[in-house]
Formats: C-alpha cells, sequence, structure tokens
C-alpha cells in the first residue's frame, strides 16, 4: 500500500483545543470534589481525634458522670446503657427483619412483594425524629422514660436496614440449591430452615452490623424516649438509661468547657464503634457475596 | 417451587405432619412479620395525628401558615420553621448535588482502579459519622470558623444582598446548619449516583468516545442524560434526609422563631424545633402544637420518600421486584 498524506494536521486547532481544554477543567473539578469530600472527612475524625484526647483516661471510660459542678467523672454509664439499648434493639429487629426478607424472597408473589418492598423503604427514609415522637406517644406518655422505649425505637430504625441486607442475601443464594432441597423432597420450612438460612448466615450478621452501627450514632429516637437520667450506672431498662448520643447531645448544647471535653471524648468513641463497625461489616459483606459466587 | 408440575409434588397425605404444620408455621410467622411492617408505619402515621390533635382541632390548616410561635400568649404556627426547613435544605442541596455528581462522576468515570474502591468507601464513610458527632463539630469547629472569617469576609463583600447580613456572633445559624446538612447529604447523593452511572452500558460510552467525544461530552451526551431520573430521586432521598435531620441541626442552627433574610441568623427547622423541647413544653397547648410541627415534618418526609421511590422504579423497575 502507498503511503496516505493526510490532508488535514493531527495537532489540535481551534474547537477541538476548546474541547480538550472544556473536558481538562471538569476532569479536574471531579477530582477537586472527591478531594473535598475525602478531606472533610479526615478534618472531622482529626479535630475529633485531637480535642478527645485530653478527656481521655482510665477514669473516663470508668466511673460515672460527675455531679454537677464537679470536676472529673466519665461515661462508664452512657457506654452500659448505649450496649443495653442497642442490644435489645437488635435483639427486636434482627428476627422480624430477617423474617420480612424470607417472607418477601420466598413466599410473597410479586403483586404482594412490591407494596410491602416499598413500605420498608419509606419507613427507611422516615424522619427519625417522628420516630422518637411515635415511641414517645406509645410508652412515655402516661408513664415514664425508659430504656426500652429508646429500644423500641431504634429497633424501628434499624428493622428496614436488617429487612433490606437479609432480602439481598437471601437473593444471592443460587436457586439450584433450593431447587434441589425441594427436589430431594425436604418440606418448605426445612428448606429455609436448614439450606437457605444457614448459607446467608454470614451477610444477614454483617447486614445486623450495619444496621448497629446506623443504630449506635442514633440521638433523635433516644431524645423522647430516654433523655433524662440518671447519670449512675444503670441495667434497669424500664427506667431511662443514660446513653452516648444523648450524653454528647446534652453537653454540647452546654455553655461549659470540661463537658464540652467529655464530649469530644465520647464523639471520639462513638465514633471509632461506628467507623470499625461498618468497615468490619463491608469487608465481611464482600467475602460473604464471593464465596455465594458474586 | 410452585411451579413443579401437580404430578411430581408430594401428595399431602404422605407428608409427615411435623412438614406441614412447619410450613403453614413459617409462612405464616413471615407473613405475619411483613403485615407488621406495615401496620407500624399506619400505627406510626395515626399515633402522631392523635396526639397533634388538640393542636390540629385549635389552630386548624391556619397552623401551617401562622408566622408567629408565642408561648405567652399561646398563639402558634409553624411557618417560621417551615421556612427554616425548606432554605437550610435548599442550601444542603444546591450545594451538595453538584459535589455529589461530580464525585460520582470521578468515582465511575475517571478515577485510577486502584483508587476507586478506597474513595468510594471514605466516601461512604462520611455517611457513617453519626450526626450528633457532626453536629458537636459544627458547634465547637465550623461555627467559630464561619462566624470569625466566612461570615464577615461574604458581608462585607456581599452584604448588599439582604441573604449576607451581620454574622451570628458564635456561629449557630441557618447557614451553619446548610453545610452540616450538606455534608450529610453529599455521601447519600453521590452514592446512588455512581450506581447509576456504572450502570449505563458500555457501548453507549465507547460509542460516544469513537465518534471523537471527549471525556466531558461523553458525560454530558451520554451518561447525564440516561441517568436523568435517577439523579432527580437520588437528589429527594437527599433532601429527604436533610428535612428529617434533627440532631445536628438542632445543634448548629442557634434557636429562634423569627423569620428573617438574614442567612446567618438563628432559626429552627421542624425537627429542630421538636428536638430542642424535648425536656418538656410549658402548655399542654404547646406541647401538641409541637407534635403539630411533627406530623407536618411527618406528611412531607412520607411524600419525599414515596415520590424518590416511585420514580427509582419506574426508572429501574427491577429493583421494586428484588
Amino acid at each position: 500500500m502507498s503511503a496516505v498524506t493526510p490532508d488535514f494536521t493531527l495537532r489540535p486547532s481551534g474547537g477541538l483545543r476548546r474541547r480538550r481544554i472544556v473536558n481538562k477543567v471538569m476532569e479536574t473539578l471531579g477530582t477537586a470534589a472527591a478531594l473535598l469530600a475525602v478531606g472533610v472527612l479526615f478534618l472531622v475524625i482529626a479535630s475529633v481525634a485531637v480535642r478527645a484526647a485530653p478527656a481521655l483516661s482510665w477514669d473516663f471510660f470508668t466511673k460515672p458522670p460527675a455531679l454537677f459542678g464537679l470536676p472529673g467523672g466519665g461515661i462508664s454509664s452512657a457506654i452500659v446503657g448505649s450496649l443495653l439499648i442497642v442490644g435489645l434493639a437488635t435483639a427486636i429487629a434482627l428476627p422480624v427483619g430477617v423474617l420480612i426478607a424470607i417472607y418477601l424472597t420466598e413466599f410473597a408473589p410479586r403483586r404482594v412483594a412490591q407494596p410491602i418492598q416499598l413500605v420498608l423503604d419509606v419507613l427507611n427514609g422516615l424522619p427519625t425524629i417522628v420516630t422518637g415522637i411515635f415511641v414517645y406517644g406509645l410508652f412515655v406518655i402516661g408513664h415514664q422514660q425508659s430504656g426500652y422505649a429508646g429500644s423500641v425505637a431504634l429497633s424501628i430504625v434499624m428493622l428496614p436496614l436488617v429487612a433490606r441486607a437479609a432480602q439481598e442475601t437471601l437473593l444471592l443464594v443460587p436457586s439450584a440449591l433450593r431447587e434441589a432441597s425441594l427436589a430431594l423432597g425436604v418440606s418448605r420450612w426445612r428448606t429455609v430452615v436448614g439450606v437457605i438460612l444457614p448459607t446467608t448466615f454470614g451477610g444477614i450478621i454483617t447486614g445486623g452490623v450495619l444496621a448497629v452501627a446506623r443504630a449506635a450514632g442514633e440521638t433523635a429516637p433516644l431524645l423522647f424516649t430516654t433523655s433524662i437520667f440518671n447519670p449512675a450506672v444503670s441495667t434497669d431498662v424500664t427506667k431511662a438509661m443514660p446513653n452516648i448520643p444523648v450524653l454528647i447531645f446534652t453537653y454540647s448544647e452546654q455553655p461549659d468547657k470540661a463537658l464540652h471535653e467529655q464530649a469530644w471524648g465520647a464523639a471520639l468513641v462513638l465514633m471509632v464503634f461506628v467507623l470499625v463497625a461498618s468497615l468490619a461489616a463491608k469487608a465481611l459483606l464482600a467475602r460473604s457475596r464471593r464465596k455465594l459466587g458474586r | 417451587m410452585s411451579a413443579l408440575p401437580s404430578e411430581f409434588s408430594l401428595r399431602t397425605s404422605t407428608r409427615r405432619l411435623s412438614d406441614r404444620i412447619g410450613d403453614v408455621v413459617l409462612r405464616g410467622l413471615t407473613l405475619l412479620a411483613a403485615l407488621a411492617a406495615v401496620a407500624l408505619l399506619g400505627a406510626i402515621v395515626w399515633k402522631v395525628l392523635d396526639l397533634a390533635w388538640p393542636s390540629i382541632r385549635h389552630f386548624g390548616l391556619g397552623f401551617v401558615v401562622g408566622e408567629t410561635w408565642d408561648p405567652v400568649k399561646r398563639h402558634f404556627g409553624a411557618l417560621p420553621f417551615i421556612y427554616g426547613t425548606a432554605l437550610s435544605s435548599l442550601i444542603a442541596l444546591l450545594l451538595a448535588t453538584p459535589l455529589a455528581i461530580a464525585i460520582a462522576l470521578w468515582l465511575s468515570e475517571l478515577a485510577p482502579r486502584g483508587v476507586r474502591g478506597i474513595v468510594g468507601s471514605l466516601v461512604e464513610m462520611l455517611a457513617a459519622i453519626p450526626s450528633v458527632v457532626l453536629g458537636l463539630w459544627g458547634i465547637l469547629v465550623l461555627g467559630p470558623f464561619l462566624s470569625h472569617h466566612l461570615e464577615p469576609w461574604l458581608h462585607d463583600n456581599l452584604g448588599f444582598i439582604p441573604l449576607f447580613g451581620g454574622p451570628a456572633p458564635t456561629g449557630t445559624g441557618l447557614f451553619t446548619a446548610g453545610l452540616i446538612l450538606t455534608i450529610m447529604v453529599v455521601p447519600i447523593i453521590a452514592s446512588i449516583c455512581r450506581e447509576l452511572f456504572l450502570q449505563v452500558p458500555d457501548e453507549l460510552e465507547e460509542g460516544a468516545l469513537a465518534l471523537g467525544a471527549t471525556r466531558w461530552e461523553m458525560i454530558r451526551g451520554v451518561i447525564l442524560p440516561s441517568t436523568r431520573t435517577g439523579i432527580a430521586a437520588a437528589i429527594i432521598l437527599g433532601l429527604g434526609r436533610a428535612l428529617g435531620e434533627a440532631i445536628a441541626v438542632t445543634q448548629v442552627i442557634g434557636g429562634g422563631t423569627i423569620i428573617s433574610s438574614n442567612l446567618f441568623g438563628p432559626i429552627d427547622t421542624l425537627a429542630s424545633k421538636i428536638a430542642a423541647s424535648y425536656q418538656g413544653a410549658g402548655s399542654g397547648l404547646e406541647q401538641s402544637s409541637l407534635l403539630y410541627l411533627a406530623a407536618i415534618l411527618l406528611v412531607i418526609g412520607l411524600i419525599t420518600n414515596f415520590a424518590a421511590q416511585v420514580i427509582v422504579r419506574v426508572f429501574d423497575p427491577l429493583r421494586g421486584a428484588r
């Protein structure tokens, strides 16, 4: 083939140069936006860590808050309270959420599954302060604030998250597994309990951990259900219990610098817990998906 | 599976009793749980309206446009808080939408493969920061910075616009709340948009590039138009989050009941007004008026959520089926 001499130049000129510049500008803006988001994340984490450092001590983790006006004190009662409230909420939300997911993936005809799915998604987006008000009306008016009321409120926040996570793992179970079990004459419920649930165990647990991470930081549902409490360590869920989110919230609204320091300390504890839990859950989730062949 | 031809299914008479009972029990239990979720949503709506009823009866729908919130004269109206909610969410969406879309585009189209996963998880971590921690940061770090640096600068240079009035002395106000909400909304919109952008068929993208489009032209001409509806749904979901956020906003918005054009002034949103009064309100009427605010918030929340979900389902029918 004879060489062809192109009658056009390959060097960018006029319009093309302008288009390339626009492209470059836009790419740079995109990169800058991503950097900004990551920068804000590190800024928040770093300022919490730096300001929390002076508060952290052995006493901080082992002592209840000091009486009004006295120095020292810690957040032990809030840690205990938060663990109990979130634990109880998980105990409510996890089984119910898994049952809903089983219904939606194993039993429900599409016509029925769609509206239920819609309800779950709407529940997930509901302002959590409204959830708090609902539980307040249900359990607190006419009675008193209590740890279990806080747990119920948090479980409502967790329910759609758990159900969605369980549903997604259930859908990953290969239908061959389901069909093999049924073909062997195993009944429906034994298939679900003996074959399907065990394969999705990991996914459901990680979904649960993600929901716990979300619930642990929720303050709004607790404000009206378990916020006016005795600061001493308590394990009585029928009374209002101290907890970390509400403690941070009330301390942050005070002018007292010493309380701010305590609030930073508690914020660091909460943030580390939440971030580690969600990172671990995501890593586990990726692993269990790979195991199910996706 | 029920799709099996009937001659292959085991006749009920030969099945063990425990299996027959087990099937019915499991089906019943799971159905019950699903119905409970539906009933829960109904119960929430009913209970909140029930709690607000004394105020709804007293003020009627005029409450929504009532401009005063005066516990002494026992006259209550929601307009200042609706204004605060609308404006703080608007600030958040105006700042967050372009940022989030840019981040999503960068993560799905531009970023080097090795970095994508890491930066993607970092952006999602931003969403995992508890709102109360972000609020604490807002009130003690961001607020003072804004009131000492950014707000005076905006006031001096753009003060002729009534929006940029005198800075708040402590840095708490509508503008700070809008910025905190921006931080909360960006990861929500960004992660949904990233999923959307990744779903755009490669052939379309490669086709555009092969025709000589630059990457930006491909994004503008192919990716953004084909994901428009989904982006709208993502923005509405972000809006839902911004409207309903109570804690962080309560911490940074300063608390006020006067509508003012000054962005830096204190005000309250519906959610923050409710949260700020957690230690109890004075009269019965004040309390039920606060719960009326919760009812308004609930209605707004339901509308935005339904709208977003319906758009998502129309746009991506598969999602609804899952």
